[in-house]
């Protein structure tokens, strides 16, 4: 780790009680997500992470305390490097403040992370579904969710089939 | 039949301005079957007159769930998957998808494994731009170009035919190094290549770079500064023709992009003539990293000799027991991978390429996402558009880049 990053992550820690991982060469922030924005704005003003690079998250189901991370890449131009945050969310519903204010890309990132984890962000100006189409039902990146294995439906026994399935009931 | 709910107007109207709602200014379609959309791009457009007041992307379309897919598979098919994300650059994506594995299991790749991913991946790039600067010429009704750009970019696949068996969708990289040797005819195929691609390139710029026409279309039009491509996390050649030189390759190299030389080409205009500018050196650019590899090839294995990891060769497989258990092991249920989390990034021919990979332990990536650039990209298509004309539109599109492939997903 270097000065900047390490002034970075020290500043984190004290603040927001931020916990440290490393590994492969990357360093992790575990951050309450309570203190989402004020650690983004934080890091984007003071120790010029000015990049919003992804924002992504990882379904941890059947495990509820926390079953989701949230994800955020940050990458600093001025001093080339990375640093990864993850804030963790409990329960199947969970919901936070909206990074767009801090870096407008997140519009979309979270448009994603709301159509494919179910993971709501307040504050948001356009929270429709991204990928999946406008009625669908269901988050699909879940851990809950089922891939395939499931019987084809046709016209004819279409709400027949449909009884039968998990997602599929209106 | 179940019912299908209408989308109306009504669930957009956060997104359009007053004027719209009044019946003042026009919402028109654009895709997703135009053309011009490079794919299956959808743009509800807002339009006062001839001028658009305000762009919105949708997108989707192409959304085949390749990170679900993921999870289901072992890390082999896993890879297969990524070469249908943007199929301008399956080896970049191939790439991508290895780095991120090769640092999760903490394997070796030796060194002619990694000047051939660098030689392949810069053509790659190269085969990508041939295709980018044909179609948004093309947009642009500078025909000529097109057909051109396609011919080269033949004798690019012909090479990864020639290597792989397959013209696009090669999966030839693999965890560990190569899925077999190049053949012996691959250097001179390459090397006859780079011989006329230099001045097949100063063709296609006499047709456009002093184009009246061209220039008229392109100057001045979807320009973007380098804040605001910070702010959007906007990569690639977007942001060098905006004046940032940010290239992956030199900013974190990967695949001993240290060795070679070459240079980062930049513009300042931030404009749809300025990223035509980067690319069309950004071609040359990687024209020099291929002959430098391609001059010091180093000899020797193109795969990690760990057994764990890599299949071993068909002719151990006759005579070591231990060989074949290990073929059978890998070829059914996958190699495990230790526990962790890593996030690789490349410089694809469109931006940051990223990929986060998580394991859990077993031979099934947990959780696989790949930060594609064509998405990050394509979310300032509002702003580059708005003010100008709708037949801009195409042209700023074409400027960007995108492959919807990549983008959905």
């Amino acid at each position: 780790m270097d000065d900047t990053l390490q002034s970075a992550v020290s500043a984190m820690q004290q603040r927001f009680g931020a916990q440290v991982e490393e590994a492969f060469g990357e360093v992790t922030l575990v951050i309450p997500p309570q203190h989402n924005l004020d650690a983004v704005q934080a890091l984007r003003d003071e120790f010029q992470f000015n990049v919003l690079s992804d924002l992504t998250a990882v379904d941890y189901w059947p495990q509820d305390q926390p079953r989701f991370h949230l994800l955020g890449m940050l990458y600093s131009m001025s001093s080339s490097q990375y640093l990864h945050l993850r804030f963790p969310l409990d329960g199947s519903a969970p919901h936070l403040p909206t990074l767009e204010g801090i870096f407008p890309n997140a519009n979309w990132y979270e448009r994603e992370l709301w159509d494919l984890f179910g993971i709501r962000f307040d504050g948001h100006s356009d929270m429709r579904r991204i990928l999946m189409p406008y009625d669908w039902e269901g988050h699909p990146l879940r851990k809950d969710y089922p891939l395939g294995y499931e019987e084809p439906q046709f016209t004819f026994n279409f709400d027949e089939i449909s009884l039968r399935k998990p997602k599929g009931q209106k | 039949m179940t019912e299908f709910r209408q989308v109306t107007v009504d669930e957009l109207r956060h997104l359009v301005s007053e004027r719209a709602l009044k019946g003042e200014t026009m919402l028109l379609n654009m895709g997703p079957q135009h053309p011009s959309t490079h794919g299956v791009l959808r743009l509800l457009l807002e339009l006062d007159g001839e001028i658009v007041v305000n762009c919105i992307p949708d997108i989707g379309f192409l959304h085949t769930g390749i990170e679900k897919n993921m999870e289901a598979k072992t890390y082999q098919k896993a890879e297969v998957m990524t070469d249908r994300l943007d199929y301008l650059n399956p080896i970049g994506n191939n790439l991508v998808f290895c780095l991120a594995l090769e640092r999760l299991l903490v394997l070796d790749v030796p060194p002619r494994a990694q000047a051939i991913r660098v030689i392949l991946t810069e053509l790659t790039r190269i085969a990508s731009h041939l295709i980018w600067v044909g179609t948004s010429a093309l947009d642009l009704a500078a025909m000529s170009v097109f057909l051109y750009a396609m011919r080269e970019r033949e004798m690019v696949l012909d090479i990864f035919e020639m290597c792989s068996g397959q013209r696009m969708m090669t999966t030839f990289l693999r965890p560990g190094g190569l899925w077999r040797d190049v053949p012996v005819e691959f250097e001179n195929a390459v090397q006859h290549f780079l011989d006329i691609i230099l001045a097949r390139i100063d063709d296609y710029e006499s047709l456009l770079t002093t184009n009246p026409l061209f220039r008229d279309r392109t100057r001045g039009i979807g320009v973007i500064n380098v804040e605001d491509c910070l702010r959007w996390g906007i990569t690639g050649p977007v942001i060098r023709a905006a004046g940032m030189p940010f290239d992956l390759r030199k900013a974190h190299p990967y695949s001993g992009y240290e060795q070679y030389q070459f240079e980062i080409p930049t513009q300042t205009t931030g404009d749809i003539y300025g990223r035509y500018l980067v690319r069309m050196e950004e071609m040359r650019q990687s024209v020099r990293i291929v002959q430098q590899a391609l001059d010091h090839l180093p000899y020797g294995p193109v795969r990690s000799n760990d057994r764990k990891v890599v299949p071993p060769p068909r002719s151990e497989i006759g005579t070591s027991m231990e060989a074949l258990i290990h073929h059978f092991k890998l070829y059914t249920e996958g190699f495990a991978v230790p526990k962790g989390h890593v996030y690789a990034t490349i410089e694809s021919p469109r931006g940051e390429l990223g990929c986060y990979m998580e394991s859990d332990g077993g031979p099934k990536p947990y959780r696989v996402h790949m930060r594609t650039p064509s998405f990050a990209n394509l979310q300032i298509m509002p702003l580059l558009t708005r003010g100008h004309y709708v037949a801009d539109v195409v042209g700023i599109i074409g400027s960007v880049d995108i492959v919807l492939g990549d983008t959905d997903r």
